[in-house]
């Protein structure tokens, strides 16, 4: 086995160290649900655009606390970077104390994107569940910006309650729209809940699309991503035309650290968008 | 790599070569004996070698024992891999000071330090592969790691080639051994007969500068011979084997196999075997403040597949069970390593063998699973050709 190394010593082809997080200032925070909150960011030096595409991720470092994997919430194409987080654990919920002026540390954008080129002249059926609509946002808001170029659009958005709906507004604008059509269902309603209720998975019945020529793109818990997979394929959309977006314990983002291995893929740098072909057989296996 | 120029030099012109690294600069990390066991760690003078020491390996058992001559490398490898120098145990990535609206980020992996210029003495060829399979995991990426490449090309390394079997060791199956091959400075191979002597393969220009200042002389033909007869001596004593091919076919349609469960029975979940492997690369990231809270630190530890919170995410732990971490450290190694680096995370040295305290060995558990999948797909290939005939 030849040394991967043919490179003269002493030649420094590495210049900054890519565990460095870069400093960001909190422009804005903005709480969406009692758990949930959006974070705007402008980097504290630099040019202020950042550059990524639609499911890529961010490694977040609050000072002191520690550092995780967030997706990036914003679209593509405007000025800013924007996370949308559920305090669940110590850093999440050290996020969720930030206030306008706190500095973050920011390493990225890491990882695979939503195949939102490849998806034009294509139905696009957008399936979320609760704190997987913030990771597909970019990817409406680049379709939405060509609309032109896509045939139907559909979102279809399951949560726990009505409650936990994310990005009110924005729904209604975009279920006013004549160009898309959203459908939310609650797992558990409460009284004035007129919607739907139940998995995200029924709503597939009513979402009317040409299955021989729709771009699935889902994020979710494991389960809810498979067998809303399954019933794609069940109605004959082709499993390489389905993409999901996978989650695993994330200490470097950069395929150095091991953690997110999921059989032979790192989901941080294989994925974490993933075409459902790729990862099928390991899905339905437990503890990969 | 070619080898250029191949020495003989007597036994005590060894103690020549470590003080021209010194001289060199260079920071000598060698085998030493230590305690119980012979360990990694600086050296100054080729008598803080082993001379005279052996090992008797076996599962779960380490024992330090007198020899009968007085060689420098007549022991196998130890608990300390090389990883320890080239990818160190605790290391400080980032040092974050000042907070709320003022913070300033230092890159602290990337700052070089003397210490660090090292010349490994008496790397072992499955240690050497071991090293260029870390090469490829840490540099061979889209990102790489600054600290280990930076430590890592200015390593000097002299190998040691093998004229003793370990007792848990396998190198010559997994063709990473006894002898090293490639990406050495200079390559040695102990002599003892009615003398005591080295024969020194140059790898480097870089080897034939510190070779020049060692009392040397060209190798004779029967002189190398003669090392060659002990290396490939040791090759046929190896009491192991680990059949490297097809293992990504063997572990992947046998992820439900009931050893699978015999083995978690064993297993403590200790992460023993990933520490004392030469080739695990896994690491977590430690995050602390000073008391004043002024400064924050970002500090990269070895970790393993083994704990619970490896894999922790929302809601618990992907791989709950040892079953769980077993199968995936076992087909980590053997199997996903080839999709993700194009060879097999195991070189053969036989340290997680040696050192896991109820003694699973990993040639046993794999030839064990390789045993079902060579008697399925005879029967399947029967099958067919049964199908066909009728
Ligand atoms: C690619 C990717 C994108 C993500 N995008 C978002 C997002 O846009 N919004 C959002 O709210 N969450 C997102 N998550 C999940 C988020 O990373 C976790 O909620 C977060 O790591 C929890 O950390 P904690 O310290 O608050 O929780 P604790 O429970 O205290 O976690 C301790 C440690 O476990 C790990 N961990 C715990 N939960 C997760 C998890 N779900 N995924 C990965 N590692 C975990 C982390 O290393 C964490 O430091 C994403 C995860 C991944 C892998
Ligand atoms: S798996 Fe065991 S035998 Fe193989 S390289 Fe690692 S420690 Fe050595
Ligand atoms: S076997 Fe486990 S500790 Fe070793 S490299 Fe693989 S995942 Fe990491
Ligand atoms: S997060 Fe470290 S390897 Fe993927």
């Amino acid at each position: 086995m030849a040394s991967v190394l043919e490179v003269p010593s002493d030649t420094t082809f590495v210049s900054a160290g890519p565990m460095v997080p870069r400093p960001f200032v909190v422009k804005r925070f903005r709480k969406e649900t009692d758990d949930t909150f959006t974070l705007e960011l402008e980097p504290k030096e630099g040019r202020s655009r950042f550059v990524f595409g639609p499911g890529q991720f961010n490694m977040v470092y609050v000072y002191g606390v520690g550092e995780v994997p967030i997706s990036i919430s914003g679209s593509p194409s405007t000025p800013g970077l924007i996370h949308t987080t559920r305090a669940v654990g110590t850093v999440t919920k050290a996020m969720a104390k930030l206030k306008k002026g706190d500095i973050v540390g920011i390493r990225g954008p890491y990882g695979t994107t939503w195949p939102v080129k490849e998806a034009r002249s294509h139905d696009v059926v957008i399936v979320a569940g609760g704190i997987g609509l913030p990771p597909l946002r970019g990817a409406i808001y680049e379709i939405l910006s060509n609309r032109k170029d896509y045939g139907k659009v559909v979102l279809l958005y399951g949560v726990r309650t009505p409650a936990d709906i994310l990005f009110k507004d924005e729904l209604e604008q975009w279920r006013a729209r004549f160009d898309m059509e959203v459908f939310i269902t609650v797992d558990r309603a409460v009284s004035e809940w007129r919607g739907n209720v139940g998995v995200v998975t029924t709503l597939i019945s009513k979402a009317g699309f040409d299955p021989q020529n729709t771009i699935a793109m889902i994020v979710g818990p494991e389960v809810m991503m498979r067998f809303t997979a399954l019933e794609f394929i069940k109605r004959s959309v082709k499993p390489d035309s389905i993409y999901l977006s996978m989650e695993r314990n994330m200490k470097c983002g950069i395929g150095l650290c091991g953690h997110c291995q999921f059989g032979p893929m790192f989901v941080c740098k294989d994925g974490p968008v993933f075409r459902y072909t790729q990862i099928k057989d390991l899905l339905v296996k437990w503890e990969i | 790599m070619s080898t250029l120029m191949t020495y003989r030099i007597e036994h005590d012109a060894l103690n020549e070569l470590i003080q021209e690294l010194r001289k060199e600069k260079y920071n000598v990390i060698g085998p030493t004996p230590r305690g119980e066991a012979i360990v990694l760690d600086e050296i100054t003078s080729a008598l803080e070698l082993p001379i005279g020491k052996t090992d008797e390996q076996s599962p779960a058992q380490y024992h330090l024992k007198d020899r009968t001559d007085k060689a420098y490398f007549g022991f196998s490898a130890g608990p300390h891999s090389w990883k320890k120098y080239l990818f160190p145990p605790i290391l400080r990535l980032v040092t974050a000071s000042g907070n709320g609206s003022d913070l300033q980020i230092s890159d602290d992996a990337s700052k070089p330090n003397e210490e660090e210029k090292y010349a490994l003495f008496g790397v072992r060829a499955c240690d050497l592969s071991a090293i260029h399979i870390q090469d490829q995991v840490f540099g061979d990426g889209t990102y790489k790691d600054p600290a280990y490449l930076r430590v890592r090309n200015q390593a000097f390394i002299v190998a040691v080639n093998c004229t003793r079997a370990g007792g848990t060791c396998f190198c010559s199956s997994v063709r990473t051994g006894p002898r090293a091959r490639v990406g050495f400075d200079l390559a040695l191979s102990e002599v003892i007969d009615n003398e005591h002597y080295f024969i020194v393969e140059v790898g480097t220009e870089r080897g034939e500068k510190v070779m020049s200042s060692v009392s040397r002389r060209p190798a004779g033909d029967t002189e190398m011979e003669k090392a060659d007869r002990l290396i490939r001596a040791a090759a046929q004593l190896t009491g192991r084997s680990l059949e490297p091919d097809n293992t990504r076919e063997i572990l992947y349609q046998n992820t439900e196999h009931p050893r699978w469960d015999v083995v978690a029975a064993r297993c403590l979940s200790c992460a023993n075997c990933t520490m004392v492997c030469p080739t695990c690369f896994c690491a977590t990231v430690e995050d602390t403040t000073d008391l004043t809270g002024t400064e924050a630190q970002r500090t990269r530890k070895w970790d393993s597949c083994f704990t619970m919170d490896f894999s922790y995410i929302h809601g618990g732990s992907v791989r709950p069970s040892a079953r769980g971490r077993y199968r995936h450290w076992l087909t980590h190694k053997l199997a996903s390593w080839v999709d993700q680096f194009g060879t097999i995370g195991c070189v053969g040295c036989g340290r997680c063998i040696t050192w896991c305290p109820v003694g699973i060995d990993i040639t046993e558990e794999f030839r064990v699973i390789r045993e079902t999948y060579l008697m399925t797909s005879r029967v399947s290939s029967t099958k067919e050709a049964t199908h066909g005939n009728s």
